[in-house]
């Protein structure tokens, strides 16, 4: 085990992290006030409460996951597909470290990106509302797997995109519409049934719904489906990574 | 001396059915300088990336150090340093930073006064926390040495490494890889520029269509470069040559007008005035006088137009 290559890729990461730091941290923390505005003030006038919770608070664990796996998903692709863009893959690829290694310190740098911008925004939330979380141990958890498996589903991303717009284009017509529709700010019980049924076909629902209950105790669904819903995409998601190192997917030929 | 890169028979047949290496056997000896030559397209750069480990290859072995690349890469991998032929850095990152990262990815402890050694002999050291897009085109080649010597590898890859660089820099780069040959590093470089090769190069590989048709130590081939051709044309045909020039290496042309004098421009003496002199007292009339060197380049030009 190459642990300084990990390292290393670990620190250069984080590094663009800090370079950038207003686009890195301050979008996300302005975003996400603005919806606490617009969500919170604005609808949440209209609503009071959802299954015995504010609004306001409500609708905290679904922006919280809307930024972490969006976040998650874009450090990731972006910091893959970066060296392949600019050709300094080659690096990667003659130095004595596994595929493993490498996915260890690129898909961990943007978990602890990701992580650490699900932090601020859940820190930036107790400015706006009172808000109690019920489970804290069960809340960090669902919040790392969160940030680790998006940061996974984003490396994909960034090894299959050949191209900028296609780095773009899942995040984008996939993760976004999938977030807003797996119940960020609602709960699944509000919608017509059919509408019920369908939500049930979006994997982003079960992560929402798991990380609502650690707040309020309770869910959509059960917890134990929650997680098992994490855990299979989880492992697709590194099944898929372990394919493509494999077979040299479109980094090797 | 033994070889500390063995490649054997080693194939590499891209998607699409485009073969760039053909059965390519070739041992690096320790410490010495080889200049791989081709044309564009000869497979030089897919030798480099599959010894380096960025292509795979279709069949063969390779080793490095006596670690098979594949089975053993990471201890074959340790071993060596590769500056690629394009100039790919991260256009926002300082100086010092890059070269520490790659580095790190070698397995290495950061070793600050290691790199500092680095950066002083390629005279970067003014430029450590520099941006790499402040930075001239040829310190960013500077930039990809010194990334690719940061991990002490005892085989370095030059890709390419004066394509587009001055004369000054070109002489510069001659200079930083003559120093390292003396720190006892393995230099393997590709170029297309014949005068680079006969510059640093103790021994010359020649690469086409992925076939490499000669690898001959600098010296070898220098002798052959240094035989010149006289072409003496006559103002009238002669059946044979008279006896009094039985002394020359002179051949008579078919065509009965043309000699051809071998001589060795290296020699202390060349024999063409006394040639001369014998030629007009025999009575021959000449009516031009031409000569040839036989460069690295036309051994060169004619093996790859042999293949062809």
């Amino acid at each position: 085990m190459n642990f300084q290559a990990v390292k290393a890729i670990y620190i250069f990461e984080m590094a663009r992290f800090f370079r950038t730091l207003t686009q890195s941290f301050v979008s996300p923390v302005l975003s996400t006030s603005l919806y606490f505005v617009v969500f919170g003030t604005a609808i949440g006038s209209r609503i009071q409460t959802v299954e015995g919770v504010s609004y306001g608070a409500f609708i905290v664990p679904g922006l919280i996951m809307l930024s972490v796996m969006t976040q998650a998903t874009a450090n990731s692709s972006f910091g893959i597909y970066f060296p392949k863009f600019l050709g300094t893959i080659y690096e990667l690829l003659s130095a004595p470290i596994s595929f493993f290694e490498i996915v260890l310190g690129y898909v961990g740098a943007a978990a602890t990106k990701a992580l650490f911008i699900g932090v601020v925004i859940l820190a930036t939330s107790f400015f706006f509302v009172d808000l109690q979380i019920a489970y804290p141990l069960a809340m960090v958890a669902f919040l790392v797997m969160t940030c680790v498996s998006f940061a996974l589903l984003g490396f994909i991303i960034g090894i299959w995109a050949r191209n900028f717009e296609q780095l773009q284009l899942v995040p984008l017509l996939v993760i976004t519409p999938l977030v807003f529709l797996g119940g960020s700010f609602y709960s699944v019980s509000m919608l017509p049934p059919v509408w019920q049924t369908i939500t049930m076909f979006n994997p982003v629902l079960y992560l929402i719904s798991g990380f609502r209950w650690a707040f309020f105790g309770t869910s959509d669904v059960p917890v134990g489906v929650s997680l098992l819903a994490i855990a299979l995409f989880t492992g697709a998601c590194v099944a898929i990574i372990g394919w493509m190192f494999k077979t040299g997917y479109r980094i090797k030929s | 001396m033994s070889a500390i890169v063995s490649v054997q028979h080693l194939d590499k047949i891209y998607e699409g059915g485009f073969q760039a290496l053909k059965s390519v056997s070739l041992d690096i000896e320790e410490g010495e300088i080889l200049a791989l030559l081709g044309p564009n397209g000869a497979g030089k750069t897919t030798l480099i990336s599959t010894i380096c480990g960025m292509v795979t290859p279709t069949g063969g072995h390779v080793s490095v150090g006596g670690h098979d690349i594949i089975n053993e890469f990471r201890a074959a991998r340790q071993l060596i340093g590769l500056v690629p032929q394009e100039i790919n850095l991260e256009p926002f990152e300082k100086v010092i930073n890059t070269v520490r990262f790659t580095r790190g990815l070698f397995g290495k402890k950061r070793d600050d006064a290691k790199l500092e050694r680095i950066l002083r002999a390629l005279s970067l050291w003014d430029k450590k926390d520099a941006r790499i897009n402040e930075l001239s085109g040829g310190m960013k080649r500077r930039v990809l040495i010194a990334k690719a010597l940061s991990h002490e590898p005892r085989v370095l890859f030059l890709d390419e490494p004066t394509a587009g660089v001055d004369v000054e820099l070109r002489r510069d780069m001659w200079e930083v890889v003559r120093g390292l040959q003396a720190d006892g590093v393995t230099i393997i470089l590709t170029t297309h520029y014949i005068e680079e090769a006969e510059a640093i190069a103790d021994r010359v590989g020649v690469i086409s269509k992925g076939e490499i048709l000669l690898v001959e130590q600098k010296q070898a081939l220098l002798a052959r470069m240094g035989q010149k051709a006289l072409q003496i044309e006559l103002q009238s045909p002669v059946e044979a040559l008279p006896d009094a020039l039985s002394g020359y290496d002179l051949t008579l042309e078919p065509s009965g007008d043309t000699l051809i004098y071998r001589y060795d421009t290296r020699a202390e003496r060349t024999g063409i005035t006394k040639l001369l002199s014998d030629l007009s007292a025999q009575g021959l009339v000449l009516r031009d006088v031409v000569t040839r060197q036989s460069s690295l380049e036309d051994i060169f030009v004619g093996l790859v137009e042999e293949q062809a």
